[in-house]
């Protein structure tokens, strides 16, 4: 935390150009238009710098997402009352929505209890982490870091990995995976490594990076419709300040469309998750 | 490009460049930490209670709706019992009332015969009485009627009829006479 005061004070400093400026003209100020880049992914430690303990400003956005996240379901569940109240009404919604929409459709009803529970967790967790690129002051989403998307995908892996085996034994579900019945002999030479790479290397890596990429894209879109306002409106000409109309118009619009994505990719995430799953669990392909 | 992003990339030290898709240590460490945080929470504490809340509400449902169709079914069951009483208790109804009509006639029918035979017979008694009375009349009559007669004879006609013998012949066939012109008569 001593850091973070640290880097503030000299970013006020820095900025002020003398004591003569107020609070709201350095925050209006700038020193011309800095376009966003990839290095914001990369930002400066807060604790522990590096050390394998490194605190930065998005993992404090993950660990306010996290907490905010479990206190919601925390007092939902504590205060879960069969005649529902308001907000019980839409943490049921969204159960609902995994359950109806993606885990029941996929699986059925039968085999999809058991994984319920988990894919339900990976769906809301997804959300709030995702949502925090459009919550001012938090402003960059938890999973645009690719370390966590890496670890949800992981988890799915070992997931549908140890489910396939404990299910088909190790041989049956290598020979179901990697051989699949009804193809002539001659194309597993093709096949057979392809098959190898998708659920080895493939599904992993796409759900991981998907989302990471979805993430920094959208992200990346936000910080110049905002850092554009900025400068059209307190930096360039007269001429140009109308121009930031159009790039704060656009950075709402691309509000809107981030928390569509954000819902959209947790969407994806699950269902691409439960499909895995359940191909693992599946006796013919 | 390359180098201004490299420039701009590595923080602080600015050793390395930084890649988007390659993780870092640290990165991995907090999101294994914080995600393994939340699904615990989750996957023990705060799904399962809300699965056991929705389990009971889908139950009350369900025992409501058992509940209504036994009350539902325990009601059709009543009615037919009653349907079924009434039909009996209107049957029983009409065969009392069937058998009432029929006593009824039977007490008419009794009673009629026994007036019918009552009447007979009190006819008959009184014809037999009658009969009786007439005869005591006749043979009253007859002994009374020959004195009489006889004293009125004798007064008119005096001694000569005193000859017993003469006098009884002279009254039996006066009296035949008498007998045979009422008989002639009735």
């Amino acid at each position: 935390m001593l850091n973070l005061a640290a880097t503030l004070m000299t970013a006020v400093s820095s900025d002020s150009e003398g004591a003569s400026k107020n609070f709201f003209e350095w925050l209006f100020s700038s020193n011309g238009f800095h376009a966003p880049s990839i290095a914001d992914l990369n930002p400066e430690p807060l604790l522990f710098g590096g050390t394998i303990f490194e605190f930065n400003r998005i993992t404090f956005v993950r660990v306010v997402a996290a907490v905010v996240l479990i206190a919601i379901f925390v007092i939902a569940a504590r205060n879960a009352k069969v005649v529902p109240g308001r907000g019980q009404a839409v943490i049921e919604f969204i159960l609902d929505f995994v359950r109806v929409q993606i885990v029941e459709q996929i699986m059925g009803e039968e085999r999809g209890k058991k994984y319920l529970a988990f894919l339900t967790t990976l769906f809301v967790t997804i959300v709030f982490f995702n949502i925090t690129g459009v919550v001012p002051f938090l402003n960059i989403a938890g999973t645009s870091l690719i370390g966590l998307p890496i670890i949800m995908a992981l988890w799915v892996y070992v997931m549908y990995l140890t489910e396939g085996v404990r299910k088909h034994g190790l041989g049956g579900f290598l020979k179901g995976n990697l051989f699949p019945p009804g193809v002539p002999k001659p194309i597993y030479i093709l096949l057979t490594p392809i098959e190898f790479l998708q659920v080895f290397i493939l599904r992993p890596a796409t759900l991981a990076l998907r989302l990471a990429a979805n993430m920094i894209a959208g992200h990346m879109l936000l910080v110049l419709c905002f850092a554009a306002t900025q400068y059209f409106f307190f930096e360039a000409s007269l001429a140009l300040k109308s121009v930031g109309v159009l790039s704060i118009t656009a950075g709402f619009a691309f509000t809107l469309f981030e928390i569509f994505v954000a819902l959209l990719q947790a969407y994806v995430f699950t269902i691409l998750s439960t499909v895995y799953i359940n191909l693992s669990l599946e006796d013919e392909h | 490009m390359g180098a201004f992003i490299a420039a701009e990339a590595g923080h602080g030290e600015g050793e390395s460049t930084f890649n988007p898709i390659l993780p870092t240590n640290y990165d991995l460490l907090w999101s294994f930490l914080l995600f393994l945080v939340i699904v615990v929470v989750f996957m023990y504490y705060a799904l399962p209670k809300i699965q056991k809340v929705l389990d009971e509400r889908a139950e009350l449902i369900q025992g409501g709706i058992t509940k209504a169709e036994q009350a539902q079914a325990e009601a059709a069951a009543a009615l037919d019992e009653y349907t079924a009483q009434l039909r009996e208790a209107r049957a029983e109804a009409a065969k009392i009332r069937e058998d009432a009509r029929h006593e009824a006639a039977q007490i008419v029918a009794d009673g009629r015969e026994k007036a019918v035979r009552d009447a007979e017979r009190i006819a008959e008694a009184s014809s037999k009485t009658i009969d009786a009375e007439r005869q005591q009349a006749v043979v009253s009559l007859r002994a009374e009627i020959g004195s009489l007669a006889t004293e009125l004879a004798s007064k008119i006609v005096g001694e000569s009829l005193a000859d017993d013998a003469r006098q009884q012949r002279l009254i039996d066939t006066f009296l035949d006479d008498l007998e045979s012109e009422t008989k002639a008569k009735g």
